[in-house]
């Protein structure tokens, strides 16, 4: 009823690809906007904002970041925790050595390390597909992780073996470090993604977002068209470990503030495989789809038997929340394997036809 | 020059130094060799037959191995358990196929992949809540492995060989001789090969796939059953088990995924490796290279072979 496009005429090729084509989708965004700017920080707490929205928004980040690898040039990749290491302890390190410098410029910098690193172990992709690339992947992570282990340089031979975040200011308020408000983090992350969200926006709408869809739907097609795969590839190793990095960065900077390579270990990269698949493969929407709802359906899980009264143990919760959490990821696949963003869509379409289905 | 003298030339001169400690040290690895094939074993079985990479393998390893345990401190005689293990693998082939597989029949290989990790979700949350997180210690003697260990004098000392790892690598053989046996000489052999080729040819000729998947996911958790049992027998029995399933992908890429000979060399590959890496090179950069050089060695062989030792060419069409 209020979702239609009946009356708005396109008159040139720029309006018809238009990322928010119709006015009503203009609408929406611009309230999502209004939303995550003005009334979630007003309207939430402490604990919802650096409990729920800032993990949120940082995996989100990483979703989009592995989404532009997988989903969008057809590289599976499991070492995304990895590349996220690079960005927190590249970030650590240069805010310790010029402690001068605006923490927000190390954040971006810090990604041009992770994906300086992972154009290094993007290279076998030239030769290798599919499941074999993963497990080339799985090098990365584990190496990567033995390095933030095993030299010390790296965080400053404290004697814990873990990076402390120093109290950084931003026109003299504190972004990170203990006395850090949650809204001025929440503020920082949020900006941090809607500016790298709408980067990826363009990339992807583009001509290079146009040749990586081109290599993940059929590599060879694709070069005989003209496009040089190992440049392509390359790419999107390095924007997708750009954006890992950075998101790494955020959640050890704004999120935990400190952290362990323990942090970054390869369930971190499953869980964010998780989050893209979920979501949907191929879809910047759908990666916030998925970190929504791979990361808050646990939070909720666990705080829904006390909310109802019942009295479960916590342990018990723990493993509930598995089985759950395990049997939803099957269900959904099985419902929408094209994942949350496809539902979306599906659901915009009805809504355009309403009230006829047809 | 030092570097290139510690790196090429030292690690020899010890070989050579000790032979005994080198044949250990062999020894050693090719027993996490075949603990690691057998696991690769089970991927390649489920890879063949019906295209899905199971990275539930690993928590199907635990999970056999504490309903084993779980049952035999219930109180089932430890033989009537392993049969009633054998029989619980068999209603979660069943329940695999019916609730997982069959929904997602014709879906891309990374949904299938996606869902056989949605099953460890589901199989970790499970087993924690029925048998509880603890470890549990495998009932070697009531299963009438071996125990203690065989020492040989050999080339100026001695080298000792645990009986359960002789055990280990006994069954593992006879494993991969049935297996083979059952998938060259038999009807349903016959037909699983048929499924692996070409499911739509397989289907057209009146092959069941819902049968052979459940016969193939069963099959794969008899070798569960049987990894977990051996190594659980050397460590112990714990969730913590299922991060060996990791190491198996580098054994499978290295054998190629569809090949069984080549998840038996891979595992021996990748065991002696990690092993003698670890032993002789590790400390030139600091310990703890196990944990990522299985997969550097991988990456190595597939940079000259994509598709693996034993792999089938991979021909790509237009």
């Amino acid at each position: 009823m209020f979702y239609r496009e009946a009356g708005q005429f396109k008159t040139n090729y720029a309006a018809d690809m238009a990322v928010f084509p119709i006015l009503q989708d203009k609408i929406g965004i611009a309230l999502i906007l209004t939303l995550a700017l003005v009334v979630i920080p007003l309207a939430g707490n402490a604990f919802f904002l650096s409990v729920v929205m800032i993990p949120f928004l940082i995996f989100a980040l990483a979703s989009i970041g592995l989404n532009l690898l997988t989903g969008y040039t057809g590289l599976l990749s499991l070492g995304t925790a990895g590349f996220m290491g690079v960005g927190a302890f590249a970030c650590y390190k240069l805010t310790t050595i010029f402690p001068g410098v605006n923490i927000i410029v190390w954040i971006l910098t810090s990604g041009l390390f992770a994906a300086a690193v992972g154009v290094f172990f993007g290279l076998p992709s030239l030769r290798i597909k599919g499941f074999y690339l993963a497990v080339a992947t799985l090098a990365a992570q584990f190496f990567l992780q033995w390095c933030f282990i095993r030299i010390p340089w790296l965080y400053n031979y404290n004697v814990s073996g873990a990076i402390e975040v120093p109290t950084r200011t931003l026109f003299g308020i504190a972004v990170t470090g203990p006395n850090a408000s949650p809204e001025m983090r929440y503020y920082v992350v949020l900006g941090v993604v809607i500016l790298l969200t709408w980067v990826a926006s363009n990339l992807v709408h583009g001509r290079i977002g146009r040749s990586w869809m081109a290599v993940r739907d059929m590599d060879i097609a694709a070069e005989l068209m003209g496009i040089k795969l190992l440049p392509t590839k390359l790419l999107a190793f390095a924007v997708s470990s750009f954006y890992c990095g950075v998101a790494g960065a955020l959640m050890v900077f704004l999120w935990y503030g400190g952290a362990e390579p323990e942090v970054f270990s390869i369930n971190q990269s499953f869980l964010i495989l998780f989050m893209v698949i979920i979501g949907g493969l191929g879809s910047l929407t759908g990666s916030f789809f998925g970190a929504a709802l791979i990361y808050i359906l646990p939070i909720v899980l666990r705080g829904a038997p006390s909310l109802v009264g019942l009295d479960i143990g916590a342990a018990t919760v723990e493993h509930l929340t598995f089985m759950i959490v395990g049997a939803l990821i099957i269900f959904f696949l099985i419902v929408e394997p094209h994942g949350l963003a496809r539902l979306w869509q599906t659901g915009k379409q009805k809504l355009r036809v309403w009230p006829f289905p047809y | 020059m030092d570097i290139l003298y510690n790196i090429f030339i030292d690690p020899f001169v010890q070989m050579g130094s000790a032979p005994d400690l080198f044949v250990q040290t062999l020894w050693e690895g090719l027993v996490s060799g075949v603990l690691y094939a057998l696991i690769a074993l089970g991927f390649v079985l489920i890879f063949k037959a019906s295209g899905v990479f199971n990275f539930a393998q690993g928590i199907m390893v635990v999970f056999a191995a504490l309903t084993l345990v779980g049952l035999y401190e219930a109180g089932v005689p430890a033989i009537l358990a392993l049969v009633l293990t054998i029989g619980v693998m068999f209603v979660l082939a069943v329940g695999v196929e019916r609730i997982v597989l069959r929904p997602l029949v014709n879906q891309p290989d990374i949904i299938l992949f996606m869902a056989t990790f949605g099953l460890t979700y589901f199989l970790i949350g499970f087993g924690e809540l029925v048998f509880g997180g603890n470890p549990k210690v495998m009932i070697t003697d009531e299963l009438y492995l071996p125990r203690g260990s065989v020492e040989f004098e050999m080339l100026g000392g001695f080298v000792s060989l645990q009986k359960i790892d002789i055990t280990a690598a006994v069954i593992a053989s006879i494993m991969v001789a049935s297996l083979a046996v059952f998938f060259q000489k038999t009807r349903i052999g016959r037909a699983l090969r048929a499924v692996a080729d070409s499911h739509k040819a397989a289907l057209s000729v009146g092959i069941s796939l819902n049968q052979i998947w459940i016969i193939v996911w069963f099959t794969a958790g008899i070798v569960a059953l049987a990894t977990g049992i051996m190594w659980g027998a050397r460590s112990e029995v714990s969730f913590a088990l299922q991060i060996i399933a990791l190491k198996a992908l580098p054994v499978l890429i290295l054998g190629g995924f569809t090949s069984v000979p080549g998840a038996i060399v891979g595992g021996l590959i990748i065991g002696v490796g990690e092993k003698l890496g670890e032993f002789y090179w590790g400390p030139l950069v600091g310990s703890g290279i196990e944990s990522w050089l299985a997969y550097v060695i991988a990456l190595g062989f597939l940079l000259f072979r994509p598709q693996g030792l034993f792999g089938e060419k991979i021909i790509e069409r237009i």
